[in-house]
């Protein structure tokens, strides 16, 4: 499987608050018509100055038009403990409403992982170096899930090789949690 | 080979004689904990999984609770706790502690180990980061997302990758005036936001031993703060204690130590005598400095509550350097549960009860609940509105956790919040 898309770049220690802001959590993603409020307001506690690296104040979903949920970037890279802080599912939620294929960070904060997994929403993927300081905002980056790795496009970088995901693929592969235990036979 | 604590509990439950770090296992679920933030959602997936009809695993071992945004005008805040007691209802769930009534508590992880639902040896899971407070209890507690809640409540079960467990040993006699917040505020800054990523945080030592059960409960609440999946303490005859008097189920617990040869991926050892009070200044729980060398930094407002910084012995020691003194900074105080309030007014020092301490000290006093620790909608008690410098007892301080994304939260221990509210500045408590 083949990934692509905008890259937009974040730093580390980027916490749940900052991808969907506590205020915007009464929203039930249950309902179409709030689900996708999730994605507009996708990563807007981040501060400005962090916001799409290295120049920082690139705006991720366009707020002037009100029906916009999407945003133009598909790829999140990021650096370390990306998604630290609450447990709401509604972080790697909120990225996929707006669009998000798959995050590739330095390192996860447990939960947010294990939410994108098992709620099926975004790859988790590792990268051991540090791309979000080889990588520039809107730059067109391509993942290849045999691997898995990611090339920049129109750059000398050449393929980078990511982290493989270990035990956890079979669930990624399934589509999630209750996919997977359907799989096993473990529900109905 | 010998196993941790942690390690022995998720052997236990998922019927295997050894599990290693690194391994998956499924596990059965003691306890599943949901609130009125992320419950709505748990109980929208579980349906649109498990069918309208489906019924819970075990209506005895879901526990649901009200307590984030409950004191609020907010009709979205307000509707979630409307679907709460639907599920209730119509699952016939036993432990439900609902918001406006009788059996409304206040902040999940200290109502629960009040209403007796923490128990060493067990699993419990929970819909929110600080489930890991638990572990004080010699439990594996740890957060979960709302999917995975939406699974436990139909199977009972849960896949979990065993951690490595780092070990944190304290010894000798704390500083009267340095508090559990200050040790876990030290440890953060020592090991990072994700120092412990993936990992188990055992809390271990003589000053660990001595440490009340709320002040353990401080310690293992912030493991998460450094990535912690939990937070342990092994249990003891404290725990025995605080059950005899708590835990109604009649249920037979255990008491769980480390093997002798168990490993641990590294082990970190402080003297007690050693600790000062600490702040972590903004915008991270492990951007840390000691409150002395923050002298003179000038505070608007204090903050006294939460999950971390908001329990009966949290609130005695705010008091006991409040009383006869007034405050500079305006300060909000929010007992974490309906006890801790009841605790204001039954508690005395020198023949004044905490809450005429603090109304007489000048401190607003608001309801028990989560209230401004996580923001929430505007009309939230004690929600910072505006870029102020605030001294806060809870545990996180990301950009705009408390509200205004350009607030400035320092976070410390409630000695030292209420040594800050003092004078204006932040403060180190043994000054006072
Ligand atoms: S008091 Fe704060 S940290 Fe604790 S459960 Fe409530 S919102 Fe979470």
């Amino acid at each position: 499987m083949i990934i692509s898309g905008k890259a937009y770049v974040l730093g580390d220690n980027v916490d749940t608050d900052q991808i969907i802001p506590a205020e915007y959590l009464m929203y039930d993603p249950s309902r179409a018509d709030e689900r996708r409020l999730f994605g507009r307001f996708a990563l807007s506690g981040v501060p400005a100055e962090q916001a799409g690296l290295p120049d920082g104040k690139v705006v991720f979903v366009d707020q002037g038009d009100e029906e916009n949920s999407r945003s133009e970037f598909g790829v999140i890279i990021a650096g370390k403990n990306f998604g630290c802080g609450s447990s709401r599912e509604h972080a790697p939620l909120a990225l996929a409403e707006a669009g998000v294929k798959a995050v590739v960070a330095e390192s996860y904060a447990r939960i947010f992982f294990r939410n994108a997994v098992n709620g099926g929403y975004v790859l988790p993927l590792e990268s051991p170096r540090r791309l979000c300081e080889m990588i520039r905002t809107g730059q067109e980056v391509e993942i290849n899930m045999a691997g898995p790795s990611l090339k920049v496009a129109d750059s000398q970088k050449g393929t980078i090789e990511l982290r493989g995901l270990g035990d956890v693929s079979a669930i990624i592969e399934a589509g999630g949690l209750f996919a997977y235990a359907e799989q096993i036979g473990m529900i109905r | 080979m010998g196993m941790t604590i942690t390690e022995k509990i998720l052997a236990e439950h998922s019927g295997r004689e050894q599990v290693r770090p690194g391994e998956i296992v499924w596990v059965g679920v003691d306890v599943l904990m949901t609130h009125d933030v992320c419950g709505p959602a748990s109980i929208g997936i579980f349906h649109e999984r498990f069918g309208a009809e489906a019924k819970v695993f075990d209506a005895g071992k879901v526990v649901v609770i009200g307590d984030h945004y409950i004191h609020t005008k907010d009709e979205k805040c307000l509707r979630n706790v409307d679907v709460l007691r639907d599920f209730v209802k119509e699952q016939g769930i036993r432990y439900f502690y609902e918001p406006g009534t009788e059996s409304y508590r206040g902040v999940c992880h200290v109502a629960l180990p009040q209403e007796g639902h923490t128990r060493p040896g067990e699993i419990l899971l929970g819909t929110d980061s600080h489930t890991c407070t638990h572990g004080a209890f010699g439990e594996l507690a740890t957060g979960i997302g709302n999917t995975e809640a939406a699974f436990v409540m139909g199977t009972g079960k849960l896949w979990l990758r065993v951690p490595e467990t780092m070990r944190f040993v304290f010894d000798g006699q704390l500083d009267e005036r340095v508090m559990a917040k200050d040790m876990i505020l030290t440890v953060i800054g020592d090991i990072g936001v994700d120092g412990a990523n993936y990992r188990s945080m055992e809390f271990t030592g003589a000053t660990v031993k001595d440490c009340s059960m709320e002040e353990r409960m401080t310690l293992c609440n912030m493991a998460v703060e450094a990535g912690g999946k939990n937070g342990i303490i092994a249990a003891d005859e404290k725990v025995e204690q605080y059950l005899a008097k708590h835990d109604k189920s009649g249920k037979k617990y255990t008491l769980l130590g480390n093997d002798r040869d168990a490993k641990f991926a590294s082990v970190h050892e402080y003297d007690a005598k050693e600790i000062e009070p600490m702040v972590a200044r903004p915008h991270s729980p492990a951007n840390r400095a000691t409150a002395r060398s923050l002298k003179g930094v000038s505070i608007e407002r204090v903050y006294i509550g939460s999950c971390t910084g908001g329990k009966t012995t949290d609130m005695a020691a705010a008091a006991s350097l409040l009383v006869g003194r007034s405050v500079k900074a305006e300060t909000f105080v929010v007992p974490a549960t309906v006890q801790v309030d009841n605790d204001l007014d039954e508690q005395k020092i020198d023949g004044q009860s905490l809450r005429e301490i603090f109304e007489r000290a000048g401190a607003k006093i608001g309801r028990p609940s989560c209230a401004a620790c996580l923001g929430g909608p505007a009309d939230t008690f004690g929600r910072v509105n505006e870029p102020l410098r605030c001294v806060s007892t809870t545990n996180r301080n990301f950009p705009g956790r408390m509200g205004h994304k350009g607030a400035e939260i320092f976070l410390a221990s409630p000695m030292t919040a209420a040594a800050s509210a003092i004078r204006g500045e932040i403060t180190d408590p043994r000054e006072i």
